[in-house]
């Protein structure tokens, strides 16, 4: 699913906690267990992967006039 | 008297205020007492008297002195003071004009901040109520804290090493001196009106009471409070208690601690996400046997064997439609039976006793023609026969040997027709018509022309 990539990953992992319960629940019809399946595992994977690709996202600061800008963790002072 | 120069009221009240002007002492006077009549006026300046046992005096502190005042005055409060004498000239009144007051006994800080904590509880801007969830992975973080130090580096640190796909943004500000409330309170305002991110972290490393003391601001508090974006605290160590932390949506013991609860781990996530994949699984697994389970039941149910049941049923219906074909026969044989039976009772009722007798005289007269053509059969053969026997007995020997003929038999008893059937002295009988004479040969002679 094209859309999963948009998924934020707290968004991912509620949707699979949601269909994990849903599944859990037991009472869902099979084919729709088999998408729920494969929509989970396709989730989890989704997580997994935004978990495992440590692209540290960039720390900024924001200046004076309100615009953000790289900013580096000096050490100690 | 009469040479003498009087003053108006306001000349000696200026007189007096200017010798005390000039006094050095009370220019600068440090003063103990406790208040009371403590009046906090509208425009902001405080009136009071300060007092011991045996004496009292008024006092004012102005807006101007008392805005950096942390506490407030209390009556029965006990206050060290300095301040200046003077004199208010429309009362003719001399005053003491506060220009610092502190708590005696403990800290004016301390007093402040307990006074401020009362104050805020009544209010009910602690209460859990008002208390707005952490979202437990957010995407976007403002760090509200000095962009230099300890605090800044620890919370980013720890970040980055517990989640790294979290974006963060320094919002710098002054953690201490007096401008820091300010640049805090400005701060909060800016994040909430960029509304992107999904929490705030409001801190700074450890300090004195002094150097903490923004974060005891009632305008820090309440910007903390009026924040929609919810807002971990974190000021200083673990032992520091602001009232930042009493009205914070969540008060973390130190930066770090902050950066703990601001993000989740990504290794705990990652095993949680795993464990999500194995439950779904699991699930599925499940579903798999219940829905197996259930196949079996159905294939088991009713509907299933139905065929067979179809079968068994349809056998049943067949036995029944033998039976009932059978007693149908049956039925059917039965009431022919008596059909028969009732036929045959008016049979015997339409007893055909006339077609009998008539049929029986018919009979009678056909064997009466019968015996009488017989009859007349044999009368016609009789007659023929005697016929013939008349005409028979034209050639009847016997008839001949009433003529004079007679046969001679031999004592074999045959008809002698030759002289060479007898010798000389064989006995020979001879027929005639009326008997027979038993004779001898005596000579036999045979007839030569034969």
């Amino acid at each position: 699913m094209a859309e999963q990539e948009q998924l934020s990953f707290e968004e991912a992992m509620k949707q699979l906690e949601d269909i994990v319960e849903k599944l859990e629940a037991g009472d869902v019809p099979l084919e729709k267990a088999i998408d729920y399946y494969q929509e989970g595992m396709k989730l989890s994977k989704l997580c997994n992967d935004k978990l495992v690709s440590v692209q540290d996202k960039m720390v900024q600061i924001m200046n004076e006039q309100g615009n953000l800008e790289p900013f580096d963790v000096q050490g100690e002072e | 008297m009469s040479e003498q120069r009087y003053l108006t009221v306001a000349a000696l009240t200026k007189y007096l205020k200017r010798k005390m002007e000039l006094d050095p002492h009370l220019r600068n006077v440090w003063l103990r007492g406790e208040i009371s009549n403590f009046k906090l006026h509208s425009r902001g300046h405080m009136y009071l008297t300060i007092k011991d046992d045996e004496a009292r005096m008024q006092a004012v502190m102005f807006a101007g002195n008392n805005k950096n005042l942390a506490f407030m005055p209390e009556n029965g409060m006990n206050v060290l003071v300095r301040g200046e004498v003077n004199v208010f000239e429309s009362y003719g009144q001399y005053q003491l004009y506060i220009k610092e007051m502190e708590p005696d006994g403990i800290g004016a800080l301390y007093m402040a901040f307990e006074q401020l904590k009362e104050k805020l509880e009544k209010k009910g801007m602690f209460e859990a109520r008002y208390k707005k969830p952490i979202p437990s992975i957010p995407n976007r973080i403002g760090v509200i804290t000095s962009p230099t130090g300890a605090a800044v580096r620890d919370i980013l640190t720890t970040i980055s090493r517990r989640f790294p796909l979290v974006e963060t943004v320094v919002l710098p500000v002054l953690v201490q001196g007096p401008n820091a409330p300010e640049s805090i309170v400005q701060a909060i305002e800016k994040a909430n009106d960029l509304g992107s991110f999904d929490v705030l972290i409001v801190g700074r490393g450890g300090g004195s009471i002094e150097e903490l003391w923004s974060f005891n601001e009632e305008a820090v508090a309440e910007a903390i409070f009026n924040s929609r974006i919810p807002i971990i605290s974190a000021v200083g160590h673990e032992t520091d208690t602001t009232i930042s932390d009493f009205v914070a949506d969540l008060r973390a013991p130190t930066p770090t601690g902050a950066a703990e609860l601001a993000v989740p781990s990504r290794i705990e996530l990652m095993e949680r996400s795993g464990e999500l994949g194995r439950r779904l699984q699991r699930a599925l697994g499940n579903l798999h046997t219940e829905n197996s389970k259930m196949l079996k039941r159905l294939m088991a149910s009713y509907a299933f064997r139905y065929p067979e049941q179809l079968i068994t049923q349809k056998d049943q219906q067949l036995d029944a439609a033998v039976d009932r074909l059978a007693l149908a026969f049956k039925n059917k044989l039965d009431k022919s039976r008596n059909d028969l039976r009732q036929i045959d009772v008016r049979l015997m009722q339409q007893h055909p006793e006339r077609q009998l007798q008539s049929a029986e005289s018919d009979r009678k007269a056909l064997a009466k023609d019968l015996r009488q053509a017989m009859q007349r059969l044999m009368d016609k053969k009789q007659s023929e026969l005697g016929l013939q026997i008349e005409k028979l007995s034209l050639l009847n020997p016997l008839e001949i040997m009433k003529r004079g003929f007679s046969v001679p038999y031999g004592a074999d008893g045959e008809i002698i027709r030759s002289v060479r059937q007898v010798e000389q002295g064989e006995r020979i009988s001879v027929k005639l018509a009326d008997g027979q004479a038993e004779c001898q040969v005596l000579e036999t002679k045979e007839d030569i022309n034969g």
